[in-house]
């Protein structure tokens, strides 16, 4: 693959300005009851009955933390090839919001579990490090609905005390192709080591986006704008080059740029400021007295290493070297777990790259039109190998391996059934063949004289003539090789 | 560190606790007076003594996880001043 140039500036009547982006996800942890509480963490229960009376901030209350959300925050450290910390503190952060029962949530401040790491894109520009400033655990917040009352906000707990893991990147992203490779890595090595679902309708992975320019080669960054909850990389997108925009105008036109908390009006297609947040970042956080500082063993750090599955960036490895694959065949088909299951396991019974081949073509094509996950696929692994292993032996074209393909959705048979039954095997002797072909020429000896004659487009017409009469089992290539012979002569 | 008035009515209104103008005056004096208390700590020489925040030496205590609770709506939104049987229903708040 020839390698592009990155080029993603904001032009300027000044000159060229580089967009500098980071972001702070929040990815749902997987667990089955909550960060500090037992109530369930299931999507789409009924108002406010997922909630105890911890989640609502009755007094007296002591929270307890969930074993389990620990490991995961480590296991997703490990996964970002980050530091553990064996030492890490729960603070209060305090601010006053409807769907905040307990007036703080708790996060990690100055002691966060996991610390420096860092994640891997493949970029059309070749392969660019995104540096983890840190991963700590907190609580999520309830969920306030407006628009069910004129006057009043009804407000759901059942979200409240969901453990959290907040990512926070460096800000080493400078385009929003980069941020979109970037959710997506992180998106795919959290569900390989089902530590979040990446789920981003339900909410369990969003990112407060941080975003500043500079005039292209300046050392020193801008002034930066928080975009709170933006919930979809597409949003993520446009606000990224709205604001980048907003602000390269102020500087052009000599005006400052306030440091300031936004929100991206997803109707409006812009960013605005968000008055209410203007104490935001006046948080006083302070160590939490309900909870001792969280001391990690090294061996139970350890152990989970030795328990991680394998992930993306060693997976692709192996498929370029083990299947003989591309870059980018590898990339597409590690991009999610189920995804490289189903292609091992084609690829150990068919052809490794014709398996790939289909799988990214008609097989994904089908999957997108229905929109089906492929752990939903309609046709097995096992099916999906032996129409591989036809096209590969020759048995049948590829023409008519799209038919069997729609056959096999339908009726749910295996191919070598519906090939045999619908005798759709591949005409391939030769003898059969020139057979057919010489009955044909015989039948247009007008056609074969004026081909002869210098008209040599009307190659096309005698293959047609040969799929036509063959019902398209024709075998192609032998088709072109006795018809070149046989008008020749 | 001392406290002027606009810092009390700050602390104030981000701990949503409503402070008249003639309170501010005493409360500045209070406060700085407990604060000036306080300070005498700076005396000593801290530069490599970690923060103490708990006098316990124990690790923190955790659980399995299990859902063990929930299921209670009725009296999570009992003492709400208003509610309609499924949600708590406070004043409008938008952005």
């Amino acid at each position: 693959m020839s390698k592009e140039k990155f080029d993603y500036f904001i032009k300027g009547e000044k000159g060229k300005y580089e967009v500098v982006i980071g972001l702070e996800v929040h990815a749902q942890v997987l667990s089955k009851s909550k960060l500090f509480s037992g109530s369930s963490t299931k999507f789409g229960a009924d108002p406010n009955n997922q909630v105890s009376l911890i989640d609502s901030a009755f007094p007296g209350m002591l929270p307890v933390i969930n074993e389990e959300c620990v490991k995961q925050a480590v296991r997703t450290g490990l996964g970002l090839n980050a530091k553990i910390n064996n030492y890490s503190v729960f603070d209060r952060k305090n601010y006053f919001y409807a769907d905040l029962p307990q007036g703080y949530q708790i996060s990690q401040y100055k002691n966060p579990i996991v610390g420096e790491g860092k994640v891997l894109l493949d970029m059309p520009y070749g392969s660019k490090e995104i540096g983890i400033e840190r991963l700590h655990l907190e609580q999520d917040a309830g969920k306030s609905i407006h628009d069910m009352d004129p006057s009043n906000t009804y407000v759901d707990l059942n979200r409240s005390g969901i453990a959290l893991m907040e990512i926070v990147s460096k800000p080493d992203l400078r385009s929003p192709d980069e941020v979109n490779a970037y959710i997506k890595k992180l998106r795919s090595i959290m569900r390989y080591l089902g530590t979040c679902d990446g789920n981003m309708q339900e909410g369990s992975l969003r990112a407060d986006v941080n975003v500043s320019v500079r005039k292209e080669g300046d050392k020193n960054f801008g002034t930066r704008c928080e975009i709170k909850n933006v919930n979809s990389i597409k949003f993520m997108q446009m606000a990224i080059e709205y604001e980048a925009a907003r602000q390269v105008e102020l500087i052009e036109n000599g005006k400052v740029i306030d440091q300031e908390t936004r929100l991206f009006d997803t109707k409006k297609n812009e960013t605005r400021s968000m008055r209410s947040k203007e104490d935001a970042h006046d948080y006083r956080y302070f160590p939490d007295p309900d909870l001792l500082p969280l001391k990690l063993e090294q061996k139970l750090i350890d152990d989970l290493k030795k328990t991680l599955p394998e992930l993306p960036d060693k997976k692709k490895e192996r498929f370029i070297k083990e299947y003989g694959l591309n870059a980018y065949e590898a990339n597409v088909l590690v991009s999610e777990k189920e995804i490289s299951d189903y292609y091992e396991e084609v690829a150990k019974l068919s052809d490794k790259k014709l398996a790939a081949t289909w799988m990214m073509g008609d097989l994904f094509a089908m999957l997108n039109d229905k929109g089906l996950d492929i752990s939903k696929s309609p046709i097995s692994a096992k099916h999906f190998a032996e129409l591989v292993q036809s096209i590969k032996s020759g048995e049948i074209s590829g023409r008519i391996a799209k038919e069997v393909f729609e056959i096999i959705l339908e009726t749910g048979d295996n191919p070598k059934k519906i090939i045999e039954s619908k005798g759709l095997k591949q005409q391939s002797d030769p003898k059969e063949l020139e057979k057919m072909i010489n009955e044909i020429l015989t039948k247009n000896k007008d056609k074969v004289d004026q081909y002869k004659s210098g008209k040599e487009k009307l190659f096309g017409f005698f293959v047609g003539q040969v799929m036509k009469s063959s019902g398209g089992k024709a075998n192609p290539q032998l088709t072109n090789e006795i018809l070149k012979k046989l008008l020749k002569g | 560190m001392s406290l002027d008035k606009e810092k009390i009515k700050h602390v104030a209104k981000l701990a949503r606790i409503s402070v008249d103008d003639a309170k501010v005056e005493s409360l500045t004096k209070d406060l700085n007076s407990i604060f000036k208390f306080i300070e005498q700590l700076n005396e000593l020489n801290t530069d490599k003594v970690e923060p103490l925040t708990s006098i316990l030496n124990q690790s923190l205590r955790s659980r399995k996880d299990e859902i063990s609770d929930g299921k209670i709506r009725e009296k999570v939104l009992k003492n709400s001043p208003k509610e309609n049987e499924e949600f708590f229903v406070v004043p409008k708040v938008v952005e």
